[in-house]
């Protein structure tokens, strides 16, 4: 089985700019794929070749095995919902839906039919008959995925087509879409710059930064394996230390920190005793006492954040190594401690990582 | 004052120029043209159907009528090109309005800026420049015949062609800016999600860009369309006076044909086509409006 689509070696440049630098990766069939990455990494470029709005300087694409590099996007089976939907505003959500399955000539029995079975999958069949702009915008987002969908591409982009939504809505989409992604065995690419959408819906995500690829992996994968300082960086939160490498064991470095403290981080690959790295901490796997525990270390709460479900803690080693801790909120909600107390901050095994700059 | 007098007085100006400016002079014309021919031109005080009973009849000698088309042949003929004038401009339009708005902000203003320019000179002295192009001792004649491309002059003044070729001239403008304001206001991502959807440029022209700029293409077509009916510059330098259109008609009734009533009917004609013209776009607009929504 061929790959849904195989981008290798394409490189886009506008004049001088260079968009992408020589980008390959390949998407599964019927993958919930995911661009990720901060404004202007190239994602939205890498999605308007993949659509068959952008050429491209160098490189091929090929679609389940067919080269499509040199096809307009009216001739590649492949459909994009639009990051503003981009409906047509002069047709009904029904026009609209039955749009390409026109333009492909189906006959109008059939498209009647997928007309109203699209319809009835995003709930809108009440409103076949409206214009787009009598629909909020939860609504519209739906009639752009069921008009996407409905001449059945192989496969599905997505522009970030949850950003224009409110908070609620864009949760409940991220499930919406993820159901629907597995119901219809479309291959997905969806493309973010939030991060929480990424891990929440992918099976894969690659992370861009630049025009290039940083890390191509399941999410839970980028966020406890991140390749690249960026990727720890980009995908949640994170402590960065800088830690004196003094020994290894294990594939694991025994780090030194300034105060005097060791750490044990793992993933030391290339890293030589002697050397100086990164080490990247999640903040929830460090934990804050207002008791003494096993290897806790002293320090003092600088300032907390309040968060609902959990409290950031900003701590100060008494070596003066400022770091960054999210702890689960006790059932009352107090906090374990408030800013200038003196506690205990207790570093989960295996919760530091190095990262070779 | 009372709110109701206030009114009064703030609507008074523009009772007054529509009032002398607009209504007296047309019931002055619908006045005329019922009345009695005066040989030495004007007319006699009184009232006759004859200015009518002409546009479609010839009274003989012995008083009865004949059926004669001449005038309707003249009227039509320019139904015809005032329609095929705003076809051209239409399909020269569409494509300079389009890359215009297109193009990057700042460009397109000096594009609409240079849209403008023929404005600045008189349409007589632009109309008249094309006789000396266009004659048969013009500027293509002798390029043509210097390269020995042809051996006679072409005929090109004095012909329908020069009239239309005139018109388009003219009124391109009137085309290409309501065109581009519609178009500039255009989501050129829609023309994407079209082509996303299937369509080829051509149908994504047909079935997005052209509803959407509907109103646009009709507001061009009237301004075009209208003042072409009426035209009177261009057929009369270009045409020679040969092909008459009506606005040449009308010019002849109150000069050398010395029929004030006819001339005045044959107004009251291009005034009712006109009429018509905007009622039926006006109708259509309302309706898909309706349709619309929006």
């Amino acid at each position: 089985m061929p790959q849904a689509v195989e981008i290798i070696d394409v490189v886009k440049k506008y004049g001088s700019f260079t968009a992408l630098h020589n980008v390959s990766l390949d998407i599964r069939p019927n993958e919930f794929f995911t661009l990720l990455g901060p404004s202007g990494c190239g994602k939205t470029t890498l999605l308007r070749i993949i659509a068959g709005f952008e050429d491209i300087t160098a490189g091929t694409l090929k679609l389940f095995g067919t080269d499509i590099t040199a096809l307009p996007p009216d001739r590649r089976p492949i459909n994009t919902v639009f990051q503003h939907y981009s409906l047509f505003p002069h047709m009904t959500v029904a026009e609209n839906v039955a749009f390409g399955l026109r333009r492909l000539k189906m006959p109008a029995a059939d498209i009647t039919r997928r007309v109203a079975e699209m319809l009835e999958m995003i709930k809108l069949s009440s409103h076949a008959g409206r214009r787009p702009h009598q629909l909020s915008g939860g609504q519209q987002q739906r009639v752009a995925l069921a008009r996407a969908l409905a001449p059945r591409p192989k496969v599905l982009l997505l522009d970030e087509p949850l950003s224009a939504l409110d908070l609620k809505l864009r949760q409940a989409m991220r499930m919406e879409l993820k159901t629907l992604q597995q119901q219809t065995g479309v291959t997905f690419i969806f493309v973010t710059h939030d991060q929480e959408e990424a891990l929440a819906m992918s099976d894969r995500i690659a992370v861009m930064s630049e025009g290039r690829v940083q890390q191509i992996d399941a999410p839970q994968v980028i966020y406890e394996h991140p390749a690249t300082r960026f990727v720890a960086d980009f995908i949640g939160d994170a402590n960065f230390l800088t830690a004196s490498v003094e020994g290894l064991e294990d594939g694991r470095a025994h780090c030194g920190l300034p105060g005097g403290y060791r750490l044990i981080a793992r993933d030391a690959g290339a890293a030589r005793p002697g050397q100086s790295v990164s080490l990247f901490l999640r903040p929830e796997k460090l934990s804050v006492h207002d008791t003494p525990v096993e290897e806790g270390i002293g320090m003092t709460v600088r300032t907390i954040v309040y968060q609902g479900d959990a409290t950031d803690y900003l701590v100060e080693l008494d070596g003066g190594v400022m770091l960054r801790s999210r702890c689960e909120n006790r059932i009352n909600g107090d906090p374990i401690l408030t800013a200038g107390e003196r506690g205990f901050l207790r570093i989960a095994p295996d919760a530091a990582k190095t990262l070779l700059d | 004052m009372t709110p109701h007098r206030a009114t009064l007085l703030g609507i008074a100006p523009t009772l007054l120029i529509i009032g002398v400016l607009m209504v007296v002079p047309m019931v002055i014309m619908a006045a005329y043209s019922l009345m009695e021919a005066n040989s030495f031109g004007g007319v006699l005080p009184h009232f006759s159907a004859e200015a009518y009973i002409k546009l479609l009849f010839d009274r003989d000698l012995d008083d009865s009528l004949a059926f004669d088309p001449s005038y309707m042949i003249i009227l039509w003929r320019s139904l015809r090109i005032a329609g095929l004038a705003t076809a051209i401009t239409l399909c020269v339009g569409f494509p300079v309005a389009y890359f215009i708005a297109t193009r990057p902000p700042e460009q397109r203003t000096l594009l609409i800026f240079l849209i403008t320019i023929p404005f600045w000179t008189n349409l007589l002295i632009r109309t008249y420049s094309w006789v000396l192009i266009l004659r048969d001792t013009g500027m293509i004649n002798t390029v043509l015949q210097g390269s020995g491309l042809t051996d006679q002059p072409l005929k090109l003044l004095y012909t329908e062609g020069a009239i239309l070729f005139g018109l388009v001239y003219t009124y391109a403008p009137f085309m290409v800016l309501p065109l581009y304001t519609s178009l500039e206001k255009l989501d050129f991502r829609l023309v994407e999600a079209a082509r996303d959807l299937y369509c080829g440029p051509w149908g994504a022209l047909r079935h997005v860009v052209l509803p959407l700029v509907m109103p646009g293409l009709v507001a061009g077509s009237i301004l075009v369309f209208v003042p072409c009916l009426g035209a009177f510059v261009a057929p009369d330098l270009l045409g020679g006076g040969k092909e008459l259109m009506i606005s040449t008609l009308i010019q002849l009734q109150f000069t050398s044909s010395r029929n004030w009533p006819f001339g005045a009917a044959l107004a009251l004609v291009l005034l009712a086509l006109v009429m018509l013209t905007l009622t039926v776009s006006a109708a259509r607009q309302a309706r898909a409006a309706a349709e619309g929504g929006h």
